[in-house]
């Protein structure tokens, strides 16, 4: 037999537009082995799959660097269909299966058994008729290699989540020259149950010699089944060990133990907030029981009190409902619960109502909520404070017209380009012409223009450069500390959060999984943030 | 010094794309037209008053467009059902009796309280659709063209002046307002120099309207308007309700469209009822997008030069064509020219970044 590898990845690098998101990962895989990929969202995983699949954004964006050799051999897929060629199959995260099909449809489509007709002798073999009997069998087959009971002839819109998935992998097993399977996510949405027999699906595949890629959040299922461990962290690997020498504790700490790049910074003359007490402190944002139904950050349920003059830093990984919390509370997404402001209850579901109660917020959403792009700084800077406070308006005819007063919109955005340092041509230039971390600066100063009581920042860092981070940072902490606002800082970014807040509470599965002190360990936080994982 | 001569250049250039090429290549054909038109035996006096005239009959039409683009609704396409309001202000001012420039100022008044119950409903619908209005307003404007079809026939208008002469019922096809509000506005103020002649009067009511649009959008409300076209989900998170501020341009967009016809029939001179409202959003639409407009953003400044680029081709090409090829052929040419106008500007259709 062969020596060389299954799959060996070597040097894969890949930048989006100058961002570079892998440099130098190695990974080998030999037939049989399950590995376990496990990482922070946006440590660098799902492309690195999309490399070895082929997929067609890599292409678009530029290709990558590096090699990938399948058995000894140089691959370089131009699309999916080369690499399910080569035997690489793919289980996204989300559901690639089409609803009105029975699940033997689905895992057959476009490979169905066929049989010869009249009509196909006559045309070509699109005129073939399908083999049900067949496909009933092969189907069977596949699910059976799972060790799981699915009926083939359900249709999949009546399938629980479980089964879907289930459908999905049988697909992938029942191509005959499947050598790789890259499980994405597959267990996010099973039960304990499904998740177990899963599990056991997998071993079974690695016994009949299919390698398996699985990527989960669930650390403890990649210790269970995997035999080796790869650790990601900022698009390089940090971490690829045996399971049964690591533990979950040590893969967490590798996932989240950066260097802190942020230092907390106290400089001299800096006057040194007094700690917070939790026990006697004014609560002026007390939350009970929100739920929100935003897509994809759903909030369950959520009990948190926000301290008067405190950063409170809300972490936790994507999709378990941190950005949710602030969407909800203003208002942009279908929220209940009782939210508390100052001793006055908020209405949910009314922008207009958290912004009369002076509650600002910077959306994470730059380019979509935050900005108007083609407008000039100095609208974007001045139109939430002109409409909701009446703030840079003139009024004549006693009240009866409010006219737009230019010059004090061009004075306060100057005021707020030399504060926050936005590099920029004039006051009149457009939003959308800015780099990033410009117009997150820009969401900054718009907020700022509103004098709130309480701002929440949702991923003020994201996207953007590191000295542009450092300014955005330094700016909230500034406006914290000079002006007694309370900050809600929503970030996936822990170190970053360590460094800015007092507290920092962490979410799970749509609830507050703790609330600790920013000068815990970050391993403490990480293992908050997969403790109820759903 | 170099860097000044650079500067300079690059000054042009930006200038020429700010103006856009296709409205240079445009202006660049009106004006070759205007002189050639001498050269073929054109009166250009005649020439140019027609321009002038065309220019404060349509006017108020293009400018109708402006509020709803601000708003994020798109293209009113739904112009037929504001010019509807206003051909019923117009038949019942002079059904009520009304004659001279008092018809057209009752005309105005009676047509409001239509504009504005139509364009609350209209604005409704659009509030339901967002996404897909400029479709849905192409068909507002044809279905309620159409229900108006039998209306007209329908509706238990007397005046002689108005009704069919044989039955004694239903409205004509077409009314004349000669001893109504024929030229209303037009003889305020009229300068007549030898073939020349300014409808002074229609042209300030044009700039007083367009005044007022351009200080709506400097309050309060005006900008909370072009904000919401600009990014709704901002507009939104600023507090904004945005479906009243949709509403509100969707009502003064049809308010405006109403007034426009008026002004339009006063300087033709004949009320056109029927199918004649179907044929007035198109030319209206290019107008604005060959002024320079985009699907969310519009300028006074566009109506303007839209209005006069669109109205010159129009009217000069024919004549220019007829005087060079000496046959009749003015009606073909104006409507290959006039549809092919509305072509090229649906092809420069454009939308701002999101």
């Amino acid at each position: 037999m062969d020596n060389a590898p299954l799959l060996e990845m070597r040097n894969i690098k890949k930048d989006f537009f100058g961002n570079q998101v892998l440099s130098d990962i190695n990974l080998t895989l030999k037939e049989g082995e399950v590995i376990g990929l496990a990482g922070e969202n946006g440590a660098g995983k799902s492309t690195l799959m999309r490399i070895l699949f082929g997929s067609d954004v890599i292409r678009e964006t530029g290709g990558y660097g590096g090699e990938v050799l399948i058995q000894g051999e140089k691959a370089d897929f131009q699309s999916p269909f080369d690499a399910i060629a080569a035997g690489i199959g793919m289980v996204h995260q989300e559901f690639s299966l089409i609803p009105g099909f029975t699940a033997t449809e689905n895992i057959l489509l476009n490979r169905e058994s066929k049989k010869k007709s009249v009509l196909s002798e006559l045309f070509s073999d699109r005129m073939d008729t399908l083999d049900r009997k067949d496909m009933e069998r092969r189907a069977a087959e596949a699910i059976q290699k799972m060790g799981v009971n699915i009926d083939g002839s359900m249709l999949i819109n009546n399938m629980p989540v479980g089964h879907k998935q289930f459908t999905e992998i049988a697909r992938e097993l029942s191509k005959e020259q499947l050598k790789i399977l890259i499980l994405d996510e597959p267990t996010a949405v099973l039960t304990e149950k499904e998740a177990e027999a899963l599990l056991d699906s997998i071993r079974g595949m690695s016994r009949r010699g299919i390698a398996v890629i699985f990527i989960t959040h669930r650390l403890h299922e990649i210790l269970e089944v995997c035999d080796r461990v790869v650790v990601m962290r900022d698009g390089v690997v940090v971490g690829d060990d045996p399971a049964d020498k690591t533990s979950e504790a040590n893969i967490t700490k590798l996932m989240v133990g950066r260097e802190v790049s942020i230092e907390r910074v106290s400089a001299e003359g800096e006057e040194k907030k007094p700690e917070i007490n939790e026990e006697n402190a004014d609560i002026i944002l007390s939350i009970k029981n929100l739920w929100v139904d935003m897509p994809g950050e759903t909030v369950r349920n959520v009990n948190l009190d926000v301290i008067d003059g405190e950063i409170l830093g809300i972490g936790g990984l994507a999709g378990q409902g941190k950005l949710g919390i602030p969407n909800g509370i203003m208002g942009l997404y279908d929220a209940g619960g009782k939210v508390v402001f100052n001793g006055q209850e908020i209405p949910l579901n009314s922008p207009r109502k958290c912004l009369d109660a002076s509650i600002a917020f910077v959306s994470e959403d730059r380019r979509g909520v935050g900005l108007l792009l083609d407008e000039s700084l100095e609208w974007n800077i001045s139109f939430p404070a002109m409409q909701v406070q009446n703030k840079f308006l003139k009024k004549y005819l006693g009240g009866l017209i409010t006219w737009r007063d230019d010059r004090a919109i061009h004075e306060v955005t100057k005021k707020y380009i030399d504060e926050l340092q936005i590099k920029c041509t004039g006051t009149r230039q457009k939003a959308k012409e800015l780099s990033g971390g410009n117009q997150q600066k820009v969401c900054l100063a718009k907020a700022f223009a509103l004098g709130p009581k309480l701002l929440f920042v949702s991923e003020p860092t994201r996207g953007i450069d590191v000295g542009a981070k450092k300014l955005v940072l330094e700016a909230l902490k500034s406006f914290n500390r000079d002006n007694g606002v309370t900050v809600v800082m929503i970030s996936s970014e822990l170190n970053e959060l360590k460094a800015t807040c007092d507290r920092i509470a962490i979410v799970s599965g749509g609830r507050i999984a703790g609330t600790l002190p920013a000068t815990v360990p970050v391993e403490a936080l990480g293992t908050l943030m997969i403790s109820q994982v759903v | 010094m170099e860097e000044n001569s650079i500067n300079s250049s690059g000054r042009i250039k930006g200038l020429i794309q700010d103006f856009g090429l296709p409205r240079l290549i445009i202006t660049g054909f009106l004006i070759l037209l205007l002189i050639v038109a001498p050269i073929v035996g054109a009166d250009l006096p005649t020439q140019i008053s027609n321009i002038i005239n065309r220019f404060s009959w349509n006017g108020i039409l293009v400018l109708a467009m402006v509020p709803m683009v601000h708003s994020g609704c798109g293209l009113n396409f739904g112009l037929p059902l504001g010019i509807i309001s206003g051909l019923l202000g117009a038949t019942i001012s002079i059904e009520l009796g009304f004659t001279g420039p008092v018809s057209f100022f009752m005309a105005v008044l009676i047509s409001t309280p239509f504009a504005i119950v139509f364009g609350s409903l209209y604005g409704w619908l659009l509030n339901k659709i967002k996404g897909g209005e400029m479709m849905i307003a192409t068909y507002v404007g044809f279905s309620s063209v159409s229900l108006m079809c039998m209306m007209w026939l329908l509706l238990p208008y007397h005046s002689p002046n108005m009704v069919w002469g044989m039955a004694g019922k239903g409205l004509r096809t077409t009314i004349s307002l000669e001893g109504y509000y024929k030229e209303a506005l037009a003889d305020i103020l009229q300068i007549n120099i030898g073939n020349l002649m300014i409808p002074t009067g229609a042209i300030l009511f044009f700039a007083l309207l367009a005044f007022l649009m351009w200080a709506f959008l400097h309050t309060k409300t005006g900008t909370a308007m072009t904000a919401v076209g600009s990014n709704p989900d901002f507009a939104r998170s600023a507090g904004i309700n945005v479906d009243k501020i949709r509403l509100i341009s969707v009502v003064m967009s049809t308010w405006l469209a109403a007034i426009g016809i008026l002004v339009y029939e006063q300087g033709f001179g004949f009320i056109q009822l029927y199918m004649a409202p179907f044929y007035m959003a198109l030319p209206a639409v290019s107008a604005i997008l060959i002024g320079g407009a985009s699907v969310n953003k519009a300028s006074i400044m566009n109506v303007v030069i839209g209005t006069i680029l669109f109205q010159g081709i129009v009217t000069m090409t024919p004549t220019v064509m007829n005087n060079m090829i000496h046959l009749d052929m003015s009606e073909v040419i104006r409507i290959i020219v006039s549809n092919g106008m509305i072509l090229y500007a649906l092809t420069r259709k454009t939308e701002g970044s999101k």
